[in-house]
C-alpha cells in the first residue's frame, strides 16, 4: 500500500456512514476527533454523540474494517468522553445533507442554552421550508432527535438535536 | 496487538485509553464503590423506564421514556466499565452489572420503586432528574478525570431529562382532578424516598473530604429550590418535612429489587459468557 498519512485516513473515513443516519459520514458527524499513523498502524479517537447511542459499536466496528480492508495492519479504535461531542461538531456539509435527506439540522437557540425552560427554537420544515412547525417530543426515533410537524405542508419530520 | 486474530466480539468493544490517576489502594477502592453505587442507580433506573417500553400512554412518551432509560443506560456503561478498571481484576462491564446479588446492588431506593401509573413514573423522574442534574453540573469539576469526563457528558442529556419531567409534573398537576389527585398520590408515596439521594454514606463522606465528590449541601439547596417551583407551577402542596426512608445505598433493598434482578440478569445467568 501506498505510504497513508492521517490526510488519507480522513478521506478514507468520508466514505463510513453513520448507521442510523446513512447520509452522514462519521467525519460530517463530527465524532472522529483525531487520526495518528505509524507506517501502517492507525489509531483514531472517537466520541459517542450521546452515552447510549448503540450506533458507536456499529461505528467502531465500520472503522476498524474499513482501514483494514485499505491495507492498515493494526487498527486501534479509542473513545474519548471529554470535550464531550457537542452539534457544533457537525460539519455544514452533514448540515445540509441531513436537510436534504428529511432531518432538519440542529438550530442555534437565542436564549441562555442552560436555562430550564427555554423557549423552544425556530425549526425550518426540510419538506417545504416553512418556519411555522411545532415541536411534537423532545424525543424522537434516535437519542440524537426530536419529534416535529409542519403546521402548512402537515409533514411530520425530526429534528438533529442542538446539543450544547 | 493483531486485530486478526482476536474472536469477533472484542470490535464491538470500546478502548478507553486514558490511563488511571495514581490512587492508594485505600481510595482507588473508595472510588471503585463509589462508582458501583451510580452505575447501579443509573442502571436500575434504566430498567425501569425501559419496563415501559410498549406500554407508554401515547407513543411520544413511550419513546420519551426509553430514550431517557437509553442515555442513563449509556452512563452506566460508562461508570461500570471504569469501575471494572478500577477494580482490576479482569471483572468487565457485564460481570459488574449481570452477576452481582441484590445486596451488593447501592442505588438508592427510589430508583427501583415501580412504575405504578404514568404519573408515579413522571414524579419518581422529577425527584431523580432534579438530583441528577444539579449532581452532575457539580460532579464535572471532580477531581477525578474520568468521572468528571462521564458527568460532563451526561449532564448534556439530563438538561432533557429534567425538562421532560418537569413539564409533565406541571402538566399533570395542574391538568383535570384527576391527573391532579394521582400526582398526590404519587407525592405521598415517592416523597420519602428522596432524603436519600442526599444523605452521605462513609464511603461518600470520605470521597467528599477528599474532594473526588462534591458535597450535597448545595445541590440539595438547587434541588429545593428547582422541586418548589416547578410543584408550585403544579399547584401541588410542597410536602412537609418528614421521615425518610435510606438503606439501599448500604445494600438493604426494598422486595422490588430482587425482581428487576430476575429479569435484567436472566440472560446473563442462564447463558453464561454473553456480552452487552
Amino acid at each position: 500500500m501506498q505510504a497513508a498519512t492521517a490526510e488519507k485516513v480522513w478521506q478514507l473515513l468520508e466514505d463510513v456512514y453513520d448507521p442510523e443516519i446513512p447520509v452522514l459520514s462519521v467525519v460530517d458527524l463530527g465524532v472522529v476527533r483525531d487520526v495518528q499513523v505509524q507506517g501502517e498502524e492507525v489509531c483514531v479517537t472517537i466520541t459517542p454523540t450521546y452515552s447510549g447511542c448503540p450506533a458507536m459499536g456499529v461505528i467502531s466496528t465500520e472503522i476498524r474494517l474499513k482501514l483494514l480492508a485499505e491495507g492498515f495492519a493494526n487498527v486501534e479504535i479509542d473513545t474519548q468522553l471529554r470535550p464531550a461531542w457537542t452539534s457544533d461538531w457537525l460539519s455544514e456539509a452533514g448540515k445540509q445533507k441531513l436537510e436534504e435527506y428529511g432531518i432538519a439540522p440542529p438550530v442555534e437557540p437565542t436564549g441562555n442554552v442552560n436555562q430550564l425552560f427555554g423557549k423552544d427554537v425556530t425549526v425550518r420544515c426540510p419538506r417545504c421550508k416553512s418556519e411555522n412547525t411545532k415541536l411534537v417530543s423532545q424525543f424522537g426515533s434516535t437519542s440524537c432527535k426530536a419529534l416535529y410537524q409542519c403546521n402548512d405542508c402537515l409533514e411530520p419530520f425530526d429534528y438533529f438535536k442542538c446539543l450544547k | 496487538m493483531d486485530h486478526h486474530t482476536q474472536p469477533a466480539h472484542v470490535l464491538h468493544e470500546l478502548q478507553f485509553k486514558t490511563p488511571l490517576q495514581e490512587y492508594s489502594p485505600e481510595v482507588r477502592q473508595l472510588v471503585f464503590d463509589y462508582t458501583l453505587q451510580l452505575a447501579d442507580t443509573s442502571l436500575i433506573l434504566s430498567h425501569r423506564l425501559a419496563e415501559w417500553c410498549g406500554h407508554g400512554p401515547i407513543l411520544e412518551q413511550d419513546m420519551a421514556m426509553t430514550n431517557i432509560s437509553l442515555d442513563l443506560l449509556g452512563e452506566a456503561r460508562n461508570l461500570y466499565q471504569y469501575a471494572a478498571e478500577l477494580e482490576g481484576k479482569g471483572h468487565t462491564e457485564d460481570d459488574l452489572a449481570y452477576l452481582r446479588d441484590a445486596v451488593a446492588y447501592k442505588n438508592p431506593l427510589l430508583v427501583e420503586q415501580p412504575n405504578g401509573n404514568f404519573g408515579d413514573t413522571v414524579l419518581r423522574q422529577f425527584i431523580f432528574d432534579t438530583f441528577h442534574y444539579f449532581f452532575l453540573k457539580e460532579l464535572q469539576n471532580s477531581t477525578d478525570h474520568r468521572l468528571a469526563a462521564i458527568a460532563e457528558k451526561s449532564l448534556k442529556e439530563a438538561s432533557y431529562h429534567i425538562k421532560w419531567s418537569s413539564e409533565w409534573v406541571i402538566r399533570l398537576g395542574d391538568g383535570t382532578e384527576e391527573s391532579k389527585k394521582r400526582m398526590e398520590a404519587a407525592i405521598d408515596e415517592l416523597w420519602t424516598y428522596s432524603g436519600e439521594l442526599f444523605e452521605a454514606t462513609p464511603t461518600e463522606k470520605a470521597l467528599q473530604e477528599l474532594d473526588i465528590i462534591p458535597d450535597y449541601t448545595s445541590i440539595k439547596a438547587e434541588w429545593d429550590k428547582h422541586v418548589a417551583q416547578v410543584l408550585q407551577e403544579a399547584t401541588l402542596a410542597l410536602p412537609q418535612d418528614q421521615w425518610m426512608q435510606s438503606g439501599g445505598k448500604y445494600g438493604r433493598h426494598s422486595e422490588h429489587l430482587g425482581y428487576i434482578l430476575s429479569d435484567l440478569q436472566y440472560l446473563q445467568r442462564t447463558y453464561p459468557g454473553q456480552k452487552w
